[in-house]
């Protein structure tokens, strides 16, 4: 663009920036307290929107003025609803509150807003160093997060776009438009920024052959369709921070040479559909997206598309059949997207995070960026951290770090006291590492090589308990579920595969099993045209190297040694232990399986009984009585139950 | 498919076919006015599909193999509570089976299906995304966290209950009846 133009995008967004600044220092400098409420969907699933009508109507119960400020998520779903209060009066800095019900938002109005006393013992931290109360970054959990894509998740309000533009938001794009082209694509190579979907394609590399195509139209589509189960980093980003994700689009559009792009957003997500809709309608209107970009000659037209949930539009070619109206069936590849893709026109498709990671980068450099993270894989990476975790949630982190840190050391180890034994990362395309793995830096090729893969970022965290052959049967139902039927080997394989799988954990496996297992997943690996099939065997693969004790002991022994399959476990009381007359266990039954042995004792009925564990969890701790065993045929007998239950359960 | 729709329902696909008018007859529209439809009347039945197939000129079949490919659509008209069940990874981890097992017991229907008397119906989906929750059932709008098979019961019996009061006080309220 021309010297004339540059100085005309910089008169027009330093109006914006200064109106953005105005309000900013308003709200600042209001001499009132603010009360800052994390509200995505899972701060509203933990009942922020209780919580939030708690302090409004404490607020004026108590007569007492005070602003409050919705922002995104933290990113701390263990600590959800989260809350931080910043009361400059009372002389203490800003305090991180965790678990905010709303009893203890009216408290906090009355004693802290109204008293000043801010009740230590519901503290979480201060959000900054301090001398009277521990910060939150003397934790693990904050200060060994390095935050780049997430960096203003959970402190700017979603809905409002001064609040990124105050943050320093869409100054990039100024900056981008202002250089050419080609020396935005040659940044974002220099960076190594690799795609954060899952498969790692570098993405300077993406937009030079997208850039190199002469073609009017170009396509530039964000990658929202966030499938895997385990895994909204991507929700929680659209959600806390859409502006973001919009502006790495419009420097992407600017640099591959596109005038309109598409986010492709999971319907699943009503919340995160609302937000980006609504943060496009605000950018349009003040003119950094739309028709002549901050009074420049580049336009650019964002559409919103609702993805209808099916895993496999994840992959690139299905998510554009889909938008054509078809059904999301993966085609053969090349041509390329970046040659022939949304309507044979060439399309840019990029991940939400990878997006996101664009505007820091072109403004602290690609040298920056390179400095963090690993040489093959620098910046940083999101995982959803979510199974049996203390602090689960969502958690960036440089690359290259290990596992175990960000298991026990970032995210508080397991809870109860039990034992490591899994952790499966990449969702249904991803593998089951065992405790040798811990110490494994994550970075997309440590991974790949261990049998997992990067993917798009859910990690779940299994304890002692969790059973491996009923977890590859889980992600093997869903990906069988979810493949399109295309290729033979990924529909008829993958039904047999959990076919196979299914009777393992039913004790009904056949001499050959496992080997079968092993050759059939390696078919479906080849025969599969795209990433769901090639991949959804990892998760039976990856558990049959590292946990084959398992996987004998159910096709041999007929035994699950978590004690997790239902079909291999019973339920029994042990009489020594059980208490006379308390009936904890049996009001909780769902099925009325626990009856009363002839000198008030407790037994289970075992043809009644459906597993569930409810006796387990009920059972006062003082007596403990109840017993898990596997295989059933363990239970000792106690006495035979009496008929009448049956015919009352008829 | 093949239930009788309500004179409700009627109303509301005559409204879907005014709306209709307003998307443009261009295949990359089938998705948006699938999701339009069940917006409006919560379910695609095949009157619905009908319409939609020859406002865009494409065969029913057509329009019916794209509707059945993906998770978001729904045949059967969903109850007047809607009960999903999360099957994601953290809920399973967390027994989210049992969960549903629980619903489906309490209920007598299996998943995918709604009572006869539509208040209930029964889905399971694949991650709601509160992970840190675990296991999760949303019925209606509402989440609920840390389920357990125990807690089925009460929810349940809580919307029956409330139900009840509402009857109650409606005819209370309705004049002229002794």
């Amino acid at each position: 663009m021309s010297p004339d133009n540059h100085k005309n995008i910089d008169l027009k967004f330093n109006t914006i920036r200064k109106e953005a600044e105005k309000r900013r220092a308003a709200f600042r400098d209001a001499p009132v307290p603010k009360i800052h409420i994390g509200m995505a969907t899972c701060g509203i699933a933990s009942g922020a929107l209780e919580t939030k009508k708690a302090f409004e109507e404490a607020l004026v119960e108590n007569n007492i003025e005070a602003r409050i400020h919705t922002v995104g998520c933290f990113g701390h779903c263990y600590a959800e609803p989260v809350v931080i209060i910043d009361h400059p009066d009372s002389g203490f800095p800003p305090i991180f509150y965790h678990e905010v019900t709303p009893g203890k938002a009216k408290m906090l109005v009355k004693l802290f807003l109204g008293d000043g006393d801010p009740r230590f013992e519901h503290i979480y931290g201060a959000t900054e160093e301090n001398e009277l109360i521990p910060s939150v970054t003397d934790f693990s959990r904050f200060n060994q997060e390095k935050r780049i894509v997430m960096e203003k998740c959970g402190r700017i309000d979603p809905e409002d776009i001064y609040d990124y533009i105050a943050a320093g938001g869409y100054s990039t794009l100024v900056r981008a438009l202002k250089l050419d082209p080609e020396e935005v694509i040659k940044e974002v190579e220099h960076s190594g920024l690799r795609g954060r979907g899952g498969a790692g394609f570098p993405t300077g590399r993406k937009w030079k052959l997208a850039k190199s195509v002469i073609e009017q139209d170009k396509i530039v589509i964000c990658n929202a369709d966030e499938g895997d189960p385990g895994a909204y980093m991507d929700r929680t980003i659209l959600e806390s921070n859409p502006h973001q994700v919009l502006e790495g689009m419009a420097i992407c559009a600017y640099a591959v040479g596109a005038q309109q792009a598409m986010v492709y957003v999971r319907s699943e997500y009503p919340l995160a559909v609302k937000l980006v809709t609504n943060a496009i309608q605000q950018a349009e209107k003040l003119g950094i997206l739309g028709k002549g970009i901050l009074d420049s000659t580049f336009d650019l037209k964002i559409d919103v598309f609702q993805g209808s949930g099916a895993f496999v539009c994840g992959e690139e070619t299905a998510l554009i059949r889909s938008i054509e109206g078809y059904r999301g069936m993966p085609r053969h590849r090349p041509p390329y997207p970046v040659q022939k893709g949304l309507w044979d026109k060439p399309t840019v498709i990029n991940n939400v995070k990878t997006l996101a990671s664009v505007p820091p980068i072109l403004n602290h450099g690609a040298t920056w960026y390179r400095g963090i993270g690993t040489q093959n894989s620098p910046g940083t990476a999101i995982f959803s951290i979510v199974g049996n975790v203390v602090h689960a949630g969502l958690v960036e982190i440089p690359m290259g770090v290990s596992l175990r840190t960000l298991i026990f050391d970032i995210c508080g180890g397991i809870p109860n006291n039990k034992k490591f034994k899994a952790v499966q990362i990449g969702g249904p395309s991803g593998g089951c590492l065992n405790e040798d793995f811990l110490d494994t830096p994550i970075d997309f090729d440590s991974l790949t090589k261990a049998g997992a893969m990067m993917g798009s970022g859910g990690m779940v965290v299994m304890d002692e308990d969790t059973c491996m052959v009923e977890v590859a049967r889980y992600f093997l139902d869903f990906t069988q579920k979810e493949s399109c039927g295309k290729c033979t080997f990924c529909r008829i394989g993958t039904y047999h595969l959990l076919k196979i799988l299914r009777r393992l954990t039913k004790g009904e496996g056949l001499e050959g099993d496992l080997e079968l297992l092993e050759t059939l997943s390696q078919d479906i690996q080849t025969g599969s045209l795209c990433g769901l099939g090639k991949t959804a065997p990892n998760p039976v693969l990856t558990s049959l190297k590292y946990f084959r004790n398992e996987y004998e002991a159910h096709a041999k022994e007929k035994r699950c040694p978590a004690l997790m399959c239902r079909a291999l476990t019973a339920f029994y009381f042990d009489l020594e232990l059980c208490a006379r007359g308390c009936d904890a266990c049996a009001t909780c039954c769902p099925v009325d399986a626990v009856f009363t042995t002839s000198n008030r004792k407790k037994g289970v009925d075992q043809e009644l009984c459906v597993k569930c564990g409810e006796c387990l969890v009920a059972c006062p701790p003082e007596y403990d009585a109840v017993r898990k065993v596997s295989p059933p045929h363990l239970v000792p007998y106690i006495e035979k139950p009496p008929e009448k239950n049956k015919k009352d359960h008829k | 498919m093949n239930q009788e729709l309500t004179e409700e329902e009627k109303d509301t696909l005559k409204h879907v076919a005014i709306k209709l008018e307003t998307f443009e007859k261009h295949r990359g529209n089938l998705i948006p006015i699938l999701q339009m439809v069940q917006n409006n009347l919560s379910y695609l039945p095949s009157e619905a599909l009908k319409i939609v197939a020859q406002h865009l000129g494409i065969l029913e079949s057509e329009v019916y193999g794209v509707a059945t490919f993906y998770n978001q659509f729904r045949f059967h008209p969903p109850g007047k509570y809607p009960i999903k069940v999360c099957l994601g990874t953290a809920c399973h981890v967390r027994a989210g089976d049992i969960i549903l097992e629980n619903f489906e017991r309490k209920l007598e229907i299996p998943e995918g299906q709604t009572t006869p008397d539509r208040k209930f119906s029964i889905e399971r989906v694949a991650c709601v995304g509160c992970c840190a929750l675990a296991p999760v059932a949303i019925i209606d709008e509402t989440v609920h966290g840390h389920m357990a098979p125990s807690k089925v019961e009460g929810l349940i019996l809580r919307i029956k209950l409330q139900e009840e009061m509402e009857e109650r006080e409606n005819k209370q309220h309705e004049p002229g009846q002794s």
